[in-house]
């Protein structure tokens, strides 16, 4: 019998920690996915953040290095910099990369490090309790923003996938989801496009991955998955925004 | 035959981070240290090096957290405002156990202060600095050949206990021009850097974090840490002495002051006072029992320090009961570095004291 669907080999046979309907897991599987397609997984060099995806290493079977929190590109920097011909790539929220971690993507991008940043937009903060990000939607309730985001006092959320689009040093800017089997494809295929930019020494590439995050929605998996498309993509609309000519 | 060159402290600790060889920097421009990401940002392209300008000191912790991870040898530098801002990255080093070597060129301050020479950052940069109750060694030059010699011996520390390294000098050290011979560096046998992620090309997988939350893991994890930090006190203490053997009373000051401490002394002793020098080198691991040993003897110890007191509370610790310990001290400031006169009219009031 023809085997059609397995695990990817840059992927461990573990059990998961995240919880149920959380995409992190679909969003790694994705990854591994574009690893293995460019066959880098021996000489991959994985950033982990700070936030829930900090056990990357529990899950991919490759070389991680762990960053403080927001310093990932800049962590990323200094390994790809030392090891050019390692595969870097880095793995953060909203809240790490949108955040705390702003100067840090904006400078690595603009210098246009040959590095893959993989972005998870959940518009909150998972892992310390679901407070507002700086992602998170005008009127959207957080524990935090317990009226609603308040555009005239919280600011507008960030449309990162565009913003990186702006910078000189980008040479893949784009925005995915992950809440329909259709979506999944089309990310699949955004992720490994991203990931060929650096396997084939093409520069910084940005994935950003609608996400859900049903604990501190307050949802169950299933409405979590539907807010996806209803409340989000059309604020941050699905697309790539930047795509540098070979 | 070695030659004699005439350079800034500041170039000389650059000079001794290529003999050692360090290939990679990053950093920030900050007074009274921007030479040294000057020096390397015209040395080390041509040696096949990379030096990267950060957005930040927090960037520039962080690359160079990401390029010891790797296994090679890299560095930093800044200064006090900058150091602040690195304490987070330099924690993350410590807890993950990466080498690494951070220059403090330290200012005056608190705040944006000044840059005037200080030893204001001592509990800073001794102490941990950041957060989690760790330490890293520090090196505390009083030359222009110390800046050399010193930041070679730094980068041997890294890699021998895994841990970040800080070399601490202010703008005396960092600013002088005076000989240098620049050694080769020592040969030192060194552990491989088995732990270093290079992409795992078949082997097991590698790791490098400093996060912890099995049971009793961190815990463990810290133990091993303090192991770690009693080998360097048995081990690596480092310090100078000059004219204590008969000494009555010893004058104890680290970096630059030393330097003016040492003539006071030179002065003193023409007019007869039975006066010593002790100068602490590593100022983590503190030269403890050296000084313990030398004070007893004495019986006083006469800390000097640009600040209002921080390393005398290190001389307390040391000598405990066994000799008594006073303090003088100039915060810093434009104007504030004591003459050599001003120090020896200092010892001359201590010395009648014990005289008495
Ligand atoms: C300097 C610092 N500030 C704050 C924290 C606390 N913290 C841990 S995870 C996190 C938020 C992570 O949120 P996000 O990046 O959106 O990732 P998610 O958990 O949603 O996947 C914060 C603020 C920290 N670890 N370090
Ligand atoms: S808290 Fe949110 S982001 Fe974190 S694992 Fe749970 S669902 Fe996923």
């Amino acid at each position: 019998m023809q085997q059609v669907f397995k695990r990817p080999q840059s992927l461990k046979d573990v059990q998961t920690h995240f919880c149920p309907g959380c995409h992190h897991g679909t969003i790694h599987r994705l990854v591994a996915d574009a690893m293995d397609l460019y066959g880098v997984q021996d000489r991959t060099i994985g950033v982990a953040s700070v936030g829930c995806s900090v056990f990357l290493y529990g899950y991919f079977d490759i070389d991680v290095v762990e960053a403080p929190h927001g310093r990932a590109p800049a962590v990323a920097t200094g390994v790809k910099r030392a090891r050019p011909d390692s595969f870097v790539f880095t793995y953060q929220g909203d809240g790490d990369l949108a955040a705390i971690g702003t100067a840090e993507i904006i400078h690595a991008a603009n210098r246009g490090e040959d590095i893959t940043v993989v972005f998870v937009n959940n518009t909150t903060y998972g892992m310390t309790g679901g407070q507002m990000a700086p992602t998170t939607l005008v009127g959207q309730k957080t524990s935090t923003s317990p009226y609603g985001r308040d555009k005239s006092k919280d600011g507008s959320p960030i449309k990162m996938a565009e913003l990186m689009a702006q910078l000189g040093g980008v040479a893949y800017s784009a925005r995915v989801a992950v809440d329909s089997p259709k979506h999944v494809l089309e990310a699949k295929k955004v992720m490994r496009e991203a990931f060929g930019y650096q396997a084939q020494g093409k520069g910084f590439s940005f994935v950003e991955v609608l996400s859900a995050c049903p604990t501190n929605w307050g949802m169950n998996p299933l409405k979590a998955n539907a807010r996806i498309g209803e409340e989000m993509i059309p604020y941050f609309p699905l697309g790539v925004f930047k795509k540098e000519e070979a | 035959m070695s030659k004699r060159l005439f350079v800034k402290g500041n170039e000389a600790a650059a000079m001794g981070a290529v003999e050692a060889g360090c290939r990679y920097y990053f950093g920030y421009p900050i007074t009274p240290q921007s030479d040294i990401p000057e020096y390397l940002s015209r040395e080390l392209p041509p040696l096949n090096g990379e030096f990267i300008q950060a957005e930040s000191e927090i960037g520039a912790i962080n690359m160079l957290l990401g390029a010891s991870a790797t296994g090679v040898r890299a560095m930093t530098s800044s200064s006090s405002p900058g150091i602040s801002l690195k304490q987070e990255g330099i924690s993350y080093m410590a807890g993950a156990e990466l080498p690494g070597v951070i220059i403090n060129i330290s200012r005056s301050g608190p705040g944006l202060g000044g840059i005037d020479a200080s030893q204001s950052d001592y509990f800073q940069c001794v102490k941990g600095g950041g957060h989690g109750g760790y330490h890293i060694p520090v090196l505390a030059p009083n030359s222009v050949q110390e800046m050399y010699d010193l930041t070679m011996h730094a980068f041997d520390l890294a890699d021998l206990y895994r841990t970040p390294v800080m070399l601490l000098g202010d703008s005396v050290i960092g600013q002088m021009k005076e000989a240098l011979i620049p050694n080769p560096r020592p040969v030192r046998e060194l552990p491989a850097k088995g732990w270093a992620v290079r992409g795992k090309s078949g082997a097991e997988q590698r790791v490098v974090k400093s996060l912890f939350l099995g049971d009793g893991e961190l815990e463990a994890h810290n133990w091993h840490l303090h192991a770690k930090y009693q080998v360097m006190k048995e081990k690596e203490c480092m310090s100078e002495e000059y004219e204590t053997a008969d000494a009555r009373l010893i004058v104890a000051g680290f970096g630059s002051v030393s330097r003016i401490a040492h003539t006071a002394v030179t002065m003193a002793r023409a007019e007869g006072m039975k006066v010593g020098l002790f100068r602490p080198v590593t100022l983590f691991p503190f030269p403890e029992q050296a000084l313990a040993q030398t004070a007893a003897r004495a019986g006083k110890v006469l800390v000097v320090e640009l600040n209002t007191g921080q390393m005398v509370e290190d001389v307390r610790l040391s000598v405990g009961a066994a000799a008594q310990v006073s303090f003088y001290g100039r915060p810093p400031g434009a104007g504030s570095l004591p003459s050599p006169e001003e120090l020896l009219e200092v010892i001359r009031k201590n010395y009648d004291e014990t005289a008495r």
